[in-house]
């Protein structure tokens, strides 16, 4: 067994004054400081730290500056998925008792660059870098080419893509570390700038700095709740696009689900998925059997997605409105769900939720993280 | 920063493939991919032979990039394409030739070699291929 025993976590947002030591130092100190116990493990998860800050080697980086130096630390990668593989290697290092307890923390400091260029070569790293990102592919034209193969496919019209970021809008005015705070217009969604066509800039998550971590333990011994993971799920897919042979489905996402739920008749309470794009979102949670293929407005349109629906989808306001500080976000995602099982999502809590499912997603769809987390 | 793009020898050794298409095409199940890879992406085989893929194809997909990468903000706004070659492989291009807006699923294509990317003053410039509409 594996428990989460406490978490911290910084506002997603723009940190000019904080470096990518200031926030994975603050959220770390929160963690230990809501469980009150000490770590003999560091797992650090960062997707961009090497071509955006100049900085690798992020174990002893942490580690330093967390005052923990001598301890055993490694950085975790696998792009938007950084987060939650390193919540899934780390619980592998305490069920396999190399570890007692191990703070997994993730961070990401992007927005040093504020030109788009950088950012775009920074994420296009997620792709193929020699023959996609070589010809002009950032990862937002792999979710335009992704939208307009499902648009073709089920006659889906672009205004049906305006749910999923209207109701993130939505539940994340009540998220206290989310980045966009604020409703949104569906006019504001039809008149967005186009980013690739068909993708505008609404139908996309903000860039956001940001740190999350969690101390995960053999013993559910937190003073302020605990949570177990009951059972986690990766896949793969292809790293290059064009050589996928149907665009709007990701086997990744169905296969990390499918190994997750191997043994367990979990039934969760709420869902907190990767929804880089709106399109993203769509593609996953039909992968997750909540919506019939190419049906997956309907899940947002009709107000089941809603916190207090019967499928709460993000009810933190998924990375469209919580924000994605990429290679943190798998960690943000367990974090959320630990406060949610434990009750103490103050404001954004899903009503009598016990359990909770995290899907993160590195790359388009490339590589899929699944957790299933529950109170005890 | 991206001192991988300015690389010298990081370009040179796809040129097979940017220049002239070369890539592989798996002995066991057949399928063909740019570049060629040592072990078959479908079937697992290590039996891939050399291949030169067709210079004509036509669009099955494609975006046009308003918000581009470090280095491509002269051809700003270009279309991406994903396009599928008269032997059924795939390949990832800039259409060039055309404006965007006439752009469109099933247009006949054809390879041209091109300016691709160029890496800042002192960096190199790239040429692959692109693809315009067939001229008949």
């Amino acid at each position: 067994m594996v428990y989460i025993v406490g978490v911290g976590l910084t506002n997603v947002g723009n940190h000019w004054n904080k470096s990518l030591r200031h926030l994975a130092v603050e959220a770390s100190l929160k963690a230990l400081e809501s469980c009150n116990k000490n770590i003999d493990y560091i797992v650090v998860a960062n997707a961009l730290s090497g071509v955006v800050n100049g900085q690798e080697n992020l174990g002893s980086y942490v580690a330093t500056h967390l005052g923990k130096i001598g301890l055993p630390a490694v950085k975790i990668e696998a792009a938007g998925a950084s987060g939650g593989a390193a919540v899934l290697l780390a619980s592998s290092l305490v069920s396999s008792k190399m570890a007692d307890r191990v703070l997994v923390v993730g961070v990401e400091k992007v927005t040093d660059y504020t030109a788009l260029e950088d950012s775009n070569s920074a994420l296009s790293t997620s792709i193929d870098s020699e023959y996609e990102a070589f010809h002009g592919g950032t990862l937002d034209a792999m979710h335009a080419l992704v939208m307009r193969a499902y648009m073709w496919k089920y006659n889906v019209s672009k205004e049906e893509f305006s749910y999923l970021p209207l109701l993130m809008h939505e539940n994340a005015v009540d998220t206290p570390h989310a980045q966009l705070r604020f409703k949104l217009k569906p006019e504001s969604y039809s008149s967005s700038p186009v980013i690739a066509e068909p993708l505008t800039m609404l139908d996309l998550a903000p860039l956001g700095d940001g740190a999350a971590a969690v101390v995960l333990s053999k013993d559910a011994e937190g003073s302020n709740g605990n949570a177990e993971i009951v059972s986690s799920g990766q896949a793969t897919d292809s790293i290059s696009l064009y050589r996928r042979r149907d665009l709007t489905e990701m086997p990744s996402i169905r296969t990390a689900f499918k190994r997750a739920m191997e043994n367990t008749n979990f039934k969760p309470d709420f869902y907190i998925i990767h929804d880089y794009s709106s399109i993203m979102g769509y593609i996953a949670v039909e992968e997750l059997g909540l919506a019939e293929r190419g049906k997956a407005s309907r899940l947002f349109s009709s107000g089941e997605a809603n916190r207090d629906g019967p499928v709460p989808i993000n009810p933190e306001g998924g990375l469209k409105a919580r924000g994605n500080p990429v290679g943190a976000t798998g960690v943000y995602q367990v974090a959320e769900a630990y406060l949610q099982v434990t009750g103490r999502a103050d404001g954004w809590q899903v009503k009598g939720a016990m359990s909770g499912l995290t899907l993160g997603i590195g790359g388009i769809g490339s590589n899929s993280v699944v957790h299933l987390v529950r109170g005890v | 920063m991206w001192a991988y793009w300015q690389s010298v020898p990081a370009h040179w050794r796809e040129i097979p493939a940017r220049y002239r298409l070369e890539g592989g095409r798996c002995m066991d199940c057949g399928y063909i991919m740019l570049p060629k890879e040592d072990i078959c992406p479908v079937c697992g085989s290590k039996n891939i032979e050399t291949v030169i893929l067709p210079r004509k194809g036509k669009v099955l997909n494609y975006t046009v990039v308003w918000n581009a990468l470090r280095g491509y903000e002269y051809y700003t706004p270009y279309v991406l394409a994903i396009i599928e070659l008269e032997d059924g492989s795939r390949i990832m291009a800039q259409l060039t030739d055309i404006s965007p807006s006439e752009a469109k699923k099933g247009m006949e294509v054809e390879m041209v070699l091109r300016k691709t990317k160029v890496s800042g003053e002192s960096g190199i410039i790239a040429y692959s291929y692109k693809f315009r509409p067939v001229i008949r």
